[in-house]
């Protein structure tokens, strides 16, 4: 997106349009979702206890007078910087404020509600900050984007980035935030979690890659394989993730009651195993097809000269054919990782652990922190592995657009 | 030398190359010729077995080629084609240096060798070694595709269209380079083109084929003054045949010596290299009767006449 494109564009001849022109338009738009989220919406909200409805709070009843008129001009202050300037380095720098300031208020918030040493009482994000959140992360992304940093430049924000959420969280800054709240009440379970979720969703990209690599190979060697192939993969893919993980229980199960060795490398019904077949099986069609295309993509005219030099097939493949696809290869890969990380969690269902046991164990019990607590780190996760894998595309890309 | 003894490629149910039969001197420069669909690109992939006949042989320097792995084979011979099929992940350099790297040279002779053939293609090295195949023109592309095919030392370079995807001034000069290089390296090179011009311009010797067939295969200009069958004439331009045999003898071969200080002041003045139908051509243009043919130095060879050209123009 180019900064011009964001810009109003009114009639030329209207000169009394000719301020209105330079206002940002996303900028508006932004300015008007924050100023809803701080002026209608609850900053926050107080639950006596974790299932108790929320009572909602505003900044100014939660905070000191000057804390939270310090807090609106500030935001009101970022507001004018999406609006009227286009440089995008200032754009970002005013994003980070407005995020700092709101994350500020709410660590604030939550240590006001909190009387001393209650373990009890939950103080939960209210809409009005997730809608401010979205609002200023929109900006910053945006203000990123103008600036069109490199692969390095990216990975390197987010790593800027998650040190930043860790240090303040390992900090203690947000301890009386709900969220963190359901984290202390069991830390090592959420460790666990992370440690299954990570593992599920490598474990079957990885085998998914062993299978879908060659397969991909093949369709692209013999052409007449590949209608075949990829629409029962694409079958695979239209079957909901719930009816799969269902449909697999059964057959899995029964594998595990009547061949020991099954039983004996953990092969159940339910857990891990059905959830990282089902995931392995959606994982097959994006490699598989993005390989078919990554290697159409490699010219035939420098295939011929590869084989014409005297290069053996096998070099040819792994030298020249699969070295160019990679890229396109990876965005398969890319593809499948993000997707993954998300279906995961509906893997819990079925006892195969990971995040989703705090979002469906939060449903169950009302807890929307507990939900949150499953599924922020989802999101984060999915959103480091597509910054890290499209780094990784775009540095390996060196074929000529 | 490389020896084809009736070699055929069948598909289901298509003759691709039926029964062709040549043989191919060392050091020189054989053409095939023919239009699309003639079989010429599947004879020359033939000789270095990127397609296995269904009979018939091949042998380079007498021994068969099927004697060895097809892969090995290929690396001995040199194998250049049309859009230079350069590998875009790889910068000039690393492309020359494909074939001695999987001969297992070390990388210093791998280097100096690169170099040294991107001075006799007219490359800079230091300019060009670490570029990537898209930042160089077509007819750069083109110079290292052939220095790629050269980097081994092959006997032999096949060559199928390399100067199809360029336009006509670049490929003007790569053809004078090819016949510059096959002159130093003394190479081997058999040529696959659908262009009858250049066919004449680079053939010792033209092969004519149509429909898997082998119609002629002679000097060329046997082939204009005697063609075989109604088709090798109709190639090689009936209306034009006496001009194409005037572009088949160097000025310098045709030049009658006279006695210094007999031409003119204002005579034309042509080097040795020229042919003659690029002679007659400019003696028209200028309306004049005599040229006068000096070689590189400078050193007066001879002289010729317009009647001693025309001369040339007709069947010995």
């Amino acid at each position: 997106m180019s900064a011009s494109g964001l810009l109003l564009r009114g009639p030329e001849s209207a000169q009394g349009r000719s301020a209105l022109r330079r206002i940002d338009r996303l900028g508006t738009l932004l300015t008007l979702g924050g100023a809803a989220a701080l002026l209608l919406l609850p900053f926050v909200d107080f639950k006596a206890n974790r299932i108790l409805p929320g009572d909602p709070r505003d900044l100014a009843q939660v905070l000191p007078l000057w804390a939270a008129l310090g807090c609106q001009a500030t935001l009101a202050a970022v507001a004018a910087v999406a609006l009227l300037v286009a440089n995008a380095p200032l754009r970002l720098a005013a994003a980070l404020t407005g995020l700092v300031v709101t994350a500020g208020a709410l660590a604030a918030a939550a240590n006001a509600l909190t009387p001393p040493h209650n373990l009890i009482v939950r103080v939960a994000p209210g809409a009005g900050f997730w809608l401010l959140l979205a609002v200023l992360g929109l900006f910053a992304t945006d203000a990123i984007t103008r600036m069109r940093p490199g692969p390095g430049a990216r990975v390197l924000l987010l790593a800027v980035f998650l040190g930043v959420a860790i240090l303040t969280l390992s900090h203690g800054t947000f301890n009386n935030v709900s969220v963190i709240r359901e984290y202390a009440v069991d830390a090592s379970a959420f460790k666990l979690a992370a440690r299954q979720h990570i593992l599920l969703s490598l474990g079957s990209l990885a085998a998914a890659v062993v299978v879908a690599l060659p397969l991909g190979i093949f369709c692209h060697r013999v052409p007449r394989l590949q209608p075949g192939v990829l629409s029962a993969l694409n079958i695979i893919q239209t079957i909901p993730s719930i009816a799969l993980f269902g449909i697999l229980m059964a057959p899995l199960g029964a594998l595990a009651a009547h061949v020991p060795l099954a039983a004996a490398i953990g092969i159940t019904g339910i857990g891990a195993a059905p959830a990282v077949v089902a995931l392995f099986l959606y994982s097959l069609l994006p490699i598989v097809a993005n390989t078919v295309a990554g290697l159409k993509r490699v010219s035939p005219s420098t295939v011929e000269a590869a084989l014409g030099m005297g290069m053996t097939r096998w070099q040819t493949l792994m030298g020249v054919e699969l070295v160019l696809a990679l890229p396109v290869i990876l965005t398969g890969i890319r593809i499948v990782l993000v997707q993954n990380i998300g279906l995961v969690t509906v893997a819990a269902l079925i006892g195969g652990g990971g995040f989703g046991k705090f979002v469906f164990g939060g449903i169950g019990q009302a807890a929307t922190d507990l939900v949150l607590l499953g599924a922020i780190p989802t999101v984060v996760l999915a959103f480091s592995a597509a910054v890290l894998l499209d780094a990784l595309v775009e540095r390996l890309d060196r074929v000529p657009k | 030398m490389i020896v084809i003894e009736s070699l055929t490629k069948r598909y289901d149910s298509t003759t691709a190359v039926d029964g062709v039969s040549m043989t191919i001197e060392r050091n020189s420069i054989t053409v095939i010729v023919g239009t699309s669909g003639s079989g010429k690109s599947t004879l020359l992939r033939m000789i270095n077995r990127l397609i296995e006949p269904t009979s018939g042989r091949v042998l380079i320097d007498d021994r068969d080629t099927v004697g060895e792995p097809g892969h090995l084979l290929r690396r001995r011979i040199g194998y250049v084609i049309q859009g230079h099929g350069l590998f875009p992940h790889r910068t000039v350099a690393e492309n020359i240096g494909t074939v001695p790297r999987l001969l297992g040279w070390d990388e210093s002779r791998i280097r100096a060798r690169a170099a040294e053939l991107l001075e006799t293609l007219q490359l800079d090295p230091a300019q060009y070694s670490e570029k990537y195949p898209h930042q160089l023109s077509g007819g750069q592309q083109q110079r290292v595709g052939v220095a790629r095919a050269l980097a081994a030392e092959p006997a032999v370079l096949l060559m199928d269209e390399p100067f199809g995807a360029l336009d006509p001034i670049i490929r003007e000069k790569a053809q004078a380079d090819l016949l510059d290089i096959q002159r130093k390296f003394g190479t081997t090179i058999v040529l696959v083109t659908h262009d009858i011009d250049e066919a004449f311009r680079l053939g010792d010797r033209v092969a004519v084929m149509s429909e898997g067939r082998l119609l002629q295969y002679d000097r060329p200009e046997v082939l204009v003054t005697r063609p075989c069958n109604p088709l090798v004439a109709r190639m090689t331009g009936s209306a034009e045949r006496a001009m194409r045999l005037l572009s088949l003898t160097t000025a310098g071969e045709a030049a009658v010596p006279v006695a210094a200080g007999h031409a003119g002041a204002d005579a034309l003045v042509v080097p040795t290299s020229a042919s003659l139908r690029e002679v007659l051509s400019e003696l028209l243009w200028r309306g004049s009767e005599c040229a006068t043919v000096v070689d590189v130095d400078g050193t007066p060879r001879g002289q010729l006449t317009v009647a001693a050209i025309l001369a040339h123009g007709r069947p010995a």
